[in-house]
């Protein structure tokens, strides 16, 4: 799956093939926990400082900083939680981090406790992926009975107590603060922020919350340096990012790719372009809630301030491509519907606003609209990006958005007063 | 109701832990739901408000209230599976056991529901029976898996 596979990259990830414990300690594993234990955590945050590592969930937040501001916090008990609830549709990689490298996983959930001074923590894995589910289970376990977890960590006076929480289906517990009220009980619900979970997340206490893909860097970079891992990616975008490659491409699958490569690099090189005899026509960036950008844009770099700059969402790294043999509405219909469904119905904008756009779809698609539904459609996004309540609401509105710009002349074009037959009424 | 007590106990009281708890009594139930009166048992072991388990229990997409069959078959709906023809695959699944989404077929054997992307969309159209994903699917593939998984029904109750 992963054609550039060589030992020297940060994920190791190959189809079937499952990395046990003592593969892991082989290949180097858990010697980065016992130099972080040895060398405590000051120095060990400054390795992920100067590594430049950033959320890989979608936020792109400074992994450094989060934890220091744990470390800043005189609170005691505090808590880390790995966001295992991947969602997004089009996202695979933490399905195949969590299968395939569970204990680098683990390692890194260890160390990042460790440095932000937490004893417990969760994994908060979605309903939907029981095998992951099942092998972190026995990898926590086994990790445990060879003194990995647990109390007095490799004898160095550290314990982390970590559990495995299911999610029960619903894409918004991927927001960390509706993560939290999910494990706390309750219906997974965003609440406002600040105060942010690492001032008071899980019961009121500080709390670390960061990506599969987050944590499962740091055992690289504590073992092998942040020089080493800034040989990967740009200066503004060190490492790699793990691509969920969908659609209609020669070789779908999920790839490593430096940062820094261009998104056409990566559509021809790894997947190996669009299939035979096709064009492509659009690409979808950072899942449902990222955008649909045009073939002219795919030569902007995957680096996070470039796509800042052009409007480009990495979010989770989904590249989901479609030929020029698809609809663009129908695609932000699909989008649409998704996010009405998983809308938790608390604000206005979100509830009303995917609904009444939902419905201005399905008379562009019927035919039966007119091109003011446009210029309505076009008022509504808006409306949905900037007054819903959580990131819901806000990334529903991209592919809109994005579509909108990009692809006006096909949404112009399913207008009934666009069409010949129309005027020849009209005019007759 | 002795699997809910000794859930409520594995995990312990901790109110927190209640959609695990409530998840746990789910999947021990042969009809993969919620009862009302598991409701009322998770209610008094864990000594939380009826209305608070079901405030929980509703939220989540993946907790019925409702009796679901013995298998449960969960298509997906996303984007990636739907460009890959997912439509033809729901179309021969809603024709071999005559039921439509959200709904159980009369013997129990099966339920059929929409599911979000299932991480396997590198192998779209891709669907979920029980605990295991099947993808690259056609539709002749998805209705001889459901074959398969009567038949080895009815021989378990001919045996
Ligand atoms: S934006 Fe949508 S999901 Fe978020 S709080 Fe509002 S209604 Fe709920
Ligand atoms: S979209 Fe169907 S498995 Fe991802």
């Amino acid at each position: 799956m992963n054609k550039m596979l060589d030992d020297d990259q940060i994920f190791n990830i190959s189809p079937g093939r499952h990395v046990d414990l003592d593969h892991h300690c082989q290949n180097g594993g858990y010697s980065a926990l016992a130099k972080a234990l040895a060398q405590g955590p000051e120095t060990s945050l400054k390795e992920i400082l100067d590594a430049g590592l950033r959320g890989r969930g979608g936020a792109a937040f400074p992994t450094a900083e989060k934890i220091k501001m744990l470390r800043a916090n005189t609170e005691k008990l505090r808590y880390i939680i790995c966001n295992a609830d991947e969602g997004e549709p089009g996202t695979f990689k933490d399905r195949f981090i969590m299968t395939h490298i569970p204990f680098q996983l683990l390692e890194g959930i260890t160390i990042a406790a460790f440095m932000a001074g937490a004893s417990e923590g969760y994994i908060y894995v979605r309903h939907e992926y029981p095998e992951a589910q099942k092998i972190l289970h026995e990898s926590i376990e086994e990790a445990e009975r060879r003194g990995f977890l647990g109390d007095n960590i490799l004898g160095s006076g550290f314990s982390l107590s970590l559990k495995l929480f299911s999610g029960a289906g619903s894409y918004l517990c991927g927001e960390e603060t509706a993560l939290i009220s999910s494990i706390e009980g309750k219906k997974g619900r965003p609440r406002l922020k600040p105060p942010y979970p690492t001032q008071a997340g899980l019961w009121q206490k500080p709390t670390l919350i960061n990506n599969v893909e987050t944590l499962a860097n740091i055992p690289k970079i504590i073992e092998k340096s942040a020089s080493w891992y800034r040989s990967f990616g740009t200066p503004d975008s060190p490492g790699t990012k793990l691509i969920s490659l969908s659609g209609d491409v020669q070789n779908r699958g999920l790839f490593e790719v430096p940062f820094g490569m261009t998104f056409a690099q990566i559509i021809n090189e790894y997947g190996g372009g669009a299939k035979t005899g096709k064009a492509i026509k659009a690409v979808n960036i950072g899942g449902a809630s990222g955008v649909l950008i045009p073939p002219e844009m795919l030569f902007t770099p995957l680096e996070y301030l470039a796509c800042a700059k052009t409007g480009i969402t990495i979010g989770s790294g989904a590249i989901f491509v479609l030929d020029d043999t698809r609809s663009i509405l129908s695609n932000v219909q699909n989008r649409l519907r998704f996010f009405l469904h998983e809308s938790c119905g608390k604000c206005t904008p979100c509830r009303e606003g995917l609904r009444q756009a939902n419905l201005i779809l399905d008379r562009l698609l019927a035919g039966e609209a007119v091109r003011q539904d446009v210029s309505t459609l076009e008022r509504y996004t808006r409306a949905i990006q900037e007054a819903s309540f959580c990131g819901l609401g806000q990334a529903a509105g991209n592919s809109l958005r994005s579509s909108l710009a990009y692809y006006r002349d096909e949404y112009l074009a399913s207008c009934r007063d666009n069409k010949p037959s129309f005027i020849e009424e009209e005019t007759a | 109701m002795t699997a809910i007590k000794e859930v409520v106990n594995w995990f312990g009281k901790k109110e927190a832990l209640l959609l695990q708890v409530i998840l746990a009594v789910q999947d021990a139930d042969p009809q993969n739901h919620l009862s009302e009166e598991a409701v009322n048992e998770i209610s008094r072991e864990m000594n939380i408000s009826r209305s608070r388990v079901y405030s929980t229990a509703s939220f989540y997409s993946e907790i019925s209230l409702k009796p679901r069959g013995i298998h449960i078959i969960r298509i997906c709906t996303n984007a990636p599976c739907e460009n890959a023809n997912k439509a033809s695959i729901l179309a021969a699944i809603k024709q071999e056991l005559g039921i439509k989404i959200g709904q159980t077929t009369a013997d129990g054997l099966f339920s059929l529901e929409s599911v979000n992307c299932l991480g396997a969309c590198y192998m779209s159209p891709a669907i979920k029976i029980d605990d295991a994903v099947y993808g690259d699917l056609t539709p002749e593939a998805a209705v001889a898996i459901i074959r398969d998984l009567r038949k080895e029904y009815q021989d378990e109750q001919n045996a």
